[in-house]
């Protein structure tokens, strides 16, 4: 099974690990993003999360294909969280069930590395200082989060 | 001559100042002249040397054909995760 998704609720990863739990699976891989309280030296008090929705849910479905074909994980979910998130809010959750635990592992981990270089969602970070700016990872002074 | 229209997100969204852009465009016209024609625009400043370009939401290169039943949409530096 495969799913992908973006949301506007709160995301409950224990939820999704009970998706794709079998008795066939002996490893359930997840990453979960977090908003963190501070980024490149700043400090954060919240973020808004928006997205191309459509296409978000487009190529988070072409990146859980393209991880299943590459690590054989055959129950994979995704759920990614928009609108305004408070520190320590799960912004984004990942799955996957295998029978051994390398190949659910790395298949976390690919998913998230793709997510962050393709899929359009977008970060506004709110500052201590009250300023506010959009996260661009590919300025110098961007840093990714999660 | 024909009209696309372009979704803009984010800190694009802000610059060109509003979620669309309507750019005419001949016949048989690529996303580099797409692009070519929104860099003429206020709040152009704003785009990288080459800026990613969605069309019926894919990734696009330059040389791809578009036309306004396409939808299209100019991506900001991605952030998620």
């Amino acid at each position: 099974m495969r799913r992908a998704a973006i949301v506007t609720r709160e995301i409950q990863p224990a939820e999704l690990m009970a998706e794709v739990r079998s008795i066939e699976f002996g490893a359930i891989s997840l990453f979960a993003g977090t908003v963190r309280d501070t980024n490149d030296g700043r400090g954060v008090t919240a973020i808004d999360y928006s997205a191309y929705t459509s296409m978000a849910e487009s190529e988070l479905d072409r990146i859980l294909d393209e991880a299943q074909g590459r690590f054989g994980v055959s129950a994979i979910v995704v759920e990614h969280r928009v609108g305004a998130l408070a520190l320590g809010d799960v912004s984004v959750a990942i799955v996957a069930a295998h029978a051994h635990r390398a190949p659910a592992l790395e298949c976390t981990r690919f998913v998230i590395d793709e997510i962050k270089k393709r899929v359009p969602i977008w970060k506004l970070e709110h500052y201590a200082d009250g300023a506010r700016e959009w996260v661009d990872p590919t300025a110098s002074s961007g840093v990714a989060t999660a | 001559m024909s009209i696309v229209t372009v979704q803009l997100f984010a800190s694009y969204a802000e610059s060109f100042g509003g979620p669309t852009l309507e750019i005419p465009l001949d016949p048989g016209s690529t996303v580099g002249d797409l692009v070519d024609n929104i860099r003429a625009l206020p709040g152009a400043y704003i785009l990288p040397e080459s800026p990613r370009v969605a069309v019926n939401r894919r990734f696009a290169s330059f040389d791809q054909v578009v036309g306004p039943r396409d939808e299209v949409a100019l991506i900001p530096p991605v952030a998620g995760g």
